[in-house]
């Protein structure tokens, strides 16, 4: 800044706190941190003193005692008996369940209406417009109400539904059935070769790269992963006497049972999360592929490189640059945009703690609490993931 | 060279034909974009077959077979099959439209929302006379509007309660807005500075905010609030719905506009110190004009995103417009009309939503100057 | 930076006007604001809804009214605040509202651990179920595996799930927030079974196009006494709320109504109704009222039974026979303490 003319003398004078740039910083930041600390003193000073005042007092004991409520949709052992702490659980885990399904689905009809809407074929570029127009523009919980309102109305009953797919799928109003695995025996032998020749495969491919690019050679990479996913799983599979089943769901009583189950509400909240979002993932897409200059590729051609390589060696990495960060800002979004759920009764983290709990047991601070805790430090998870990222692909320099 | 016989020598140049048909007009530009591959076919056909089966089954269902005029969804039923039934939009489109408010004062409301328009001028129009002075007029437009919404100093006061429909929306939505703006610059000024305890506060501040769901807070607002203020203190429940919103949005305005702070070339920041300029001149003068122009289609998604998250507030019992549909199907007579419901709703924040993202398009397109 | 002054100015005007004397008792706030703030349900037909005009209506709807008639002699100065079944207990424990009046149970935790005060039972009422005709079950012990339409933060909930616990037996939950919504998901198949309070069923049967379709299954599975109720620590409140309630008994049980109240009040002979009406004694002084509050509740809202024939009798769609609402003195549960 501003160089004195003046000689710096060292006599201090009140008003250099504020007219001096030297001193000024500190000023106004001291006052910053007196003023935080104050606000923040004084909330927790009031809270302290409402509390009291209610007679209630501050501890998390409550999450020990029985819930007594049921859950319909649950990844865990659960049952009305089970504590609060588990509920909550239960709760966090359903949460993260449809925000994973919801990211993977938005991600692929994203990427896909996103290419349609750059395409030069008019209708389906118009098409596409519409849809992210209509989507965006309407808020998603009127989506996820009206999406569950179809779902319970066009589907049908329990007992009018039949299988299609073989007996793989029922589709009713109260959800959809799939088969699931029953274990019994050595099923964790299967399970651990699984995992293993997983592992293998990777191993196998970045050994063949690197021979590839020693000796020139290249090797059915494909098949052989392909060979090691299945083999030696199958081979331990029928060694170790078949141990894992599949369970068809069938109808019995009132309900389907067996199976695996997603609820009307995991699936509205699931669908309407996906349509809405992957109208963003659209934009984002589109956004990504046009902010690369033609001249790139047209660069890759004069290169003598093929159309698939120029997009997968120049297109592609320049393009994910831009797209991946506000793409994981979105699947951010999806996760907290999954709190909604609680319209529809799928009991996420905000229907277990922060709702039925919260409201069985009168514990609004320490639940609240607890529920902003448990958003906070998934967010934070996510948009450490995404400065990684930013830090490793920035572009130097400049 | 002597004369030789040809058959024929053009004296002048002959008229251009034109090129084959099928590769102009309607035919070639048919066959251009929407067929001009097997796949690019299949698409179209494709799309021809969903527009197909949705349009004129929607273009019935809520014109053709409609109902404007019945008493209950069972005359609606008597008269049409699978039309709409907007009787019951046209019984309660007030409503929707003002919540409870007393009927007599809607004009109170309507003044207000027709004032926006007049203070949002100067805002808008660049080209304006005596902009600046119209701009600090704009400024007196909150508290204008709430002296006619709520009432007192003369008008007769109306309570929150009675407030709903889209009048809250417009409620929290614009005064989410235009609060939002001004502490999200803050903050995002904060952030960028590198005072150390002044950008951590504002850290702390944007990342707890933008960790958590916007529901979470309004449950804070709801539920905790209170035990935060001093004993006897008592906002009322919009205006704490509006603090929340507010802080909420005002967080992810900062990050947009810091987004703008941080692509404007270093050299900006270098000229305005070199110019002599301190700090706060720099930044009114040469940084923000042009961190704002960057950042405007951010901002403006940002204020879409505010105004449909204004839904939200539902699930803390008030009656916006999708908070209205439950009392209205309590209604014996309208027991199971939620598709006309929905889809009219949707259809008010369509507009909205819709309007304010074309003008920022708008702008986006005006403001491209070829900056960088 | 002239755009920073407007929040500050706006937010520092709006804490202002909305600052409330600090320490003064809930009747004295109430006297002040000049408005009674009740909470009821979002939509309980019957019970409480909003008519086309956007006026509150229905028997919960009603004791707001009368207690505001009483304190502040204007049945019509009431502010409704609609709260689900979720955000009823924080809107009151947060001094949102006054009196909280939406079919709420009595319990032991809400009186001791949330730390309200009921002040007295409008409606005794018990858990039921109600299922599709079609689904040939009549017997509440035939529901093994059904999914259930459950009304989350309510007393039902824990009810259900005790009740099958102990019956051994299964069931599939289905969470929503409001009636409504639960009899959409129930017309709609999306669950076997609704249950809630008996009323409550009643209700909403009535509101079906074919009611006759469904029934309501004979076992009650639980006692739900339903009352209005306040904070804990303003006795005086309480008790204006409870003798509100009781008032309205009496005046059942002595055959005052809203139409000849006043005749009463200057002709009776009867001590107690000369007490009740204010035409004797200084009762109401002791609460700091009027003496003719409940008079003047009753001329607005009528008697308990009045009130219960117009929003829920026999005459309505909810149609709900007295049962164990009836007086007294007609052989029911409905029994005041003495006015004395």
């Amino acid at each position: 800044m501003s160089t004195s003319t003046v000689p710096a003398d060292n006599s201090f004078q009140l008003s250099q706190l504020w007219r001096d740039a030297r001193y000024r910083s500190y000023t106004i930041q001291i006052i910053a941190l007196i003023l935080a600390l104050s606000v923040v003193m004084m909330l927790i000073s009031n809270a302290v003193e409402n509390l009291e005042a209610l007679g209630k007092d501050f501890n998390f004991g409550f999450l020990f005692e029985p819930a007594g409520y049921g859950i319909d949709q649950v990844l865990v052992e659960y049952t009305a008996s089970s504590e609060h702490w588990k509920a909550a659980l239960v709760g966090l885990l359903n949460t993260l369940l449809v925000a994973f399904l919801a990211c993977l689905a938005a991600t692929v009809i994203g990427v896909f209406v996103g290419v349609l809407r750059l395409s030069n074929n008019w209708v389906v570029s118009r098409l596409m417009a519409v849809y992210i127009e209509g989507v965006r523009n309407v808020p998603l919980l009127l989506q996820i109400l009206a999406w569950y309102a179809i779902f319970i109305h066009v589907f049908p009953k329990p007992k009018q539904a039949e299988p299609i797919l073989g007996g793989a799928l029922v589709a009713t109003n109260r959800g959809f059935y799939i088969p699931g695995f029953t274990y019994e025996g050595a099923y964790l032998a299967v399970v651990a070769v699984f995992l293993a020749s997983i592992a293998g495969i990777f191993i196998f491919r970045s050994w063949a790269k690197k021979r590839q690019e020693d000796t020139g050679q290249i090797l059915p990479v494909g098949l052989y992963s392909l060979g090691l996913l299945i083999v030696p799983t199958a081979l331990v599979y029928f060694i170790a006497g078949m141990p894992i089943g599949l369970e068809f769901p069938t109808l019995k009583g009132f309900n389907y049972v067996g199976g695996t189950k997603a609820g009307t509400p995991l699936i509205a909240l699931w669908f309407a999360l996906s349509i809405y979002s992957a109208a963003f993932v659209a934009e984002i897409v589109r956004a990504g592929i046009m902010a690369i200059s033609k001249g790139q590729s047209e660069a890759a051609y004069a290169l003598g490189l093929r159309p698939q390589r120029t997009m997968s060696l120049v297109v592609l990495p320049q393009s994910l640059r831009i797209i991946i960060p506000p793409m994981i800002s979105n699947y951010l979004n999806i996760t907290k945009n999954s709190s909604l759920a609680i319209a529809v009764g799928y009991m996420d983290l905000t229907g277990t703690l922060g709702g039925i709990t919260l409201n069985q047991t009168g514990r609004e601070m320490e639940c609240m609490l607890l529920l902003m805790a448990t958003y906070l430090v998934i967010s934070l998870s996510i948009s450490g993931v995404m400065n990684y990222y930013n830090e490793s692909v920035k572009l130097k320099g400049r | 060279m002597s004369e030789t016989n040809f058959a024929f020598v053009a004296t002048s140049e002959k008229p251009q034909l034109p090129p084959p048909q099928g590769t102009t007009g309607a035919v070639g530009w048919v066959r251009e974009n929407l067929f001009s591959s097997p796949l690019n076919t299949i698409l179209t056909l494709l799309s021809l077959f969903v527009v197909y089966s949705t349009i004129p089954g929607v273009v019935n269902w809520a014109f053709v077979n409609s109902v404007w005029n019945a008493n209950s969804l069972d005359e609606c039923r008597a008269l049409t099959e699978n039309g709409a039934c907007w009787a019951v939009i046209r019984e309660r489109y007030h409503q929707f439209l003002f919540g409870f408010y007393p009927s007599e004062l809607y004009w109170r409301p309507l003044l207000a929302f027709g004032l926006l328009f007049v203070a949002l001028v100067p805002a808008l129009w660049d080209g304006m006379p005596k902009r600046s002075v119209a701009l600090i007029g704009s400024m007196a437009y909150p508290f204008v509007a709430f002296w006619l919404i709520w009432g007192g100093l003369g008008l007769e006061p109306v309570s929150s309660t009675k407030l709903g429909g889209l009048l809250l929306t417009m409620i929290i939505g614009v005064s989410g807005i235009s609060f939002s703006l001004p502490i999200g610059i803050v903050l995002a000024l904060s952030r960028s500075s590198n005072l150390p305890i002044v950008k951590s506060l504002a850290v702390i501040f944007i990342e707890f905010i933008r960790g958590v769901p916007l529901i979470t807070l309004l449950f804070v607002a709801h539920v905790l609030l209170n035990y935060f203020l001093p004993k006897g203190v008592n906002f009322d429940i919009v205006l704490r719905v509006v603090i929340m919103v507010t802080l909420f949005a005002s967080a992810y305005m900062a990050e947009v506009i810091r987004g703008g702070l941080a692509a404007l070339p270093k050299g900006q920041y270098e000229a305005a110190d070199a110019l002599g300029l301190g700090y706060w001149q720099s930044m009114r003068l040469i940084i923000l004009p042009q961190a704002m122009k960057i950042s405007i289609p951010g901002i403006v998604n940002t204020f879409i995103g505010l105004f449909k998250d204004t839904t939200l507030v539902l699930i803390i019992g008030l009656m916006d417009p999708l908070g209205l549909v439950a009392p209205t199907l309590a209604d014996q007579r309208w027991n199971g009309i939620y598709v006309e419901l929905y889809a009219f709703i949707a259809f008010m924040f369509f507009i909205f939503c819709f309007a304010m993202s074309r003008y920022s398009m708008y702008l986006e397109r005006k403001l491209h100057t070829g900056h960088r | 930076m002239k755009k920073m002054i407007l929040p500050v100015a706006l937010g520092a005007a709006f804490a202002a006007t909305s600052l409330s004397a600090a320490t003064a008792g809930t009747l004295e706030d109430v006297q002040e604001r000049g408005t009674l703030r009740c909470a009821v349900s979002t939509g309980l037909a019957g019970f409480s809804y909003t008519d086309e005009n956007g006026k509150w209506q229905g028997f919960d709807v009603d004791y707001c009214r009368a207690v505001a008639a009483a304190v502040l002699g204007d049945a019509d100065a009431v502010e409704f605040s609609p709260t689900t079944g979720k955000t009823r207990f924080t809107a009151l424990a947060s001094g949102e509202v006054d009196i909280l009046s939406r079919n709420t149970t009595w319990t032991y935790s809400r009186d001791a651990d949330l730390k309200f005060t009921f002040l007295g039972v409008n409606y005794y009422d018990g858990q039921g179920f109600m299922v599709k005709k079609s689904l040939g079950v009549t017997s509440a012990k035939e529901l093994d595996g059904a999914t259930v339409c459950i009304q989350t933060g309510t007393t039902t909930e824990l009810n259900l799930s005790d009740y099958f616990t102990a019956q051994g037996m299964s069931y599939e939950p289905l969470s929503i927030e409001t009636n409504t919504e639960g009899r959409a998901n129930y017309l709609a198949d999306a669950c076997d079974v609704y249950t809630t309070d008996a009323s409550g069923l009643a209700a909403s049967r009535a509101t079906f196009e074919n009611a006759a379709d469904h029934i309501i299954l004979p076992e009650i599975i639980s006692k739900e006494p339903l009352g209005p109720l306040v904070r804990h620590g303003d006795d005086q409140w309480a008790d204006i709320g409870r003798w509100v309630l009781n008032a309205m008994k009496i005046a059942e049980e002595k055959g005052i109504t809203a139409a000849n109240a006043d005749d009463m009040a200057a002709t009776s002979q009867d001590p107690e109704v000369k007490r009740l009406l204010g035409a004797s004694g200084e009762m109401g002084a002791a609460i700091g009222l009027d003496n003719n509050f409940a008079l003047v509740a009753i001329k607005a809202v009528g008697n308990y039974g009045e009130s219960f024939e117009r929003h829920l009798g026999t005459q309505t769609k909810v149609n709900l026979a007295r049962g164990l609402n009836a007086s007294w003195t007609e052989g029911g549960l409905q029994y005041a303490p003495p006015f004395r």
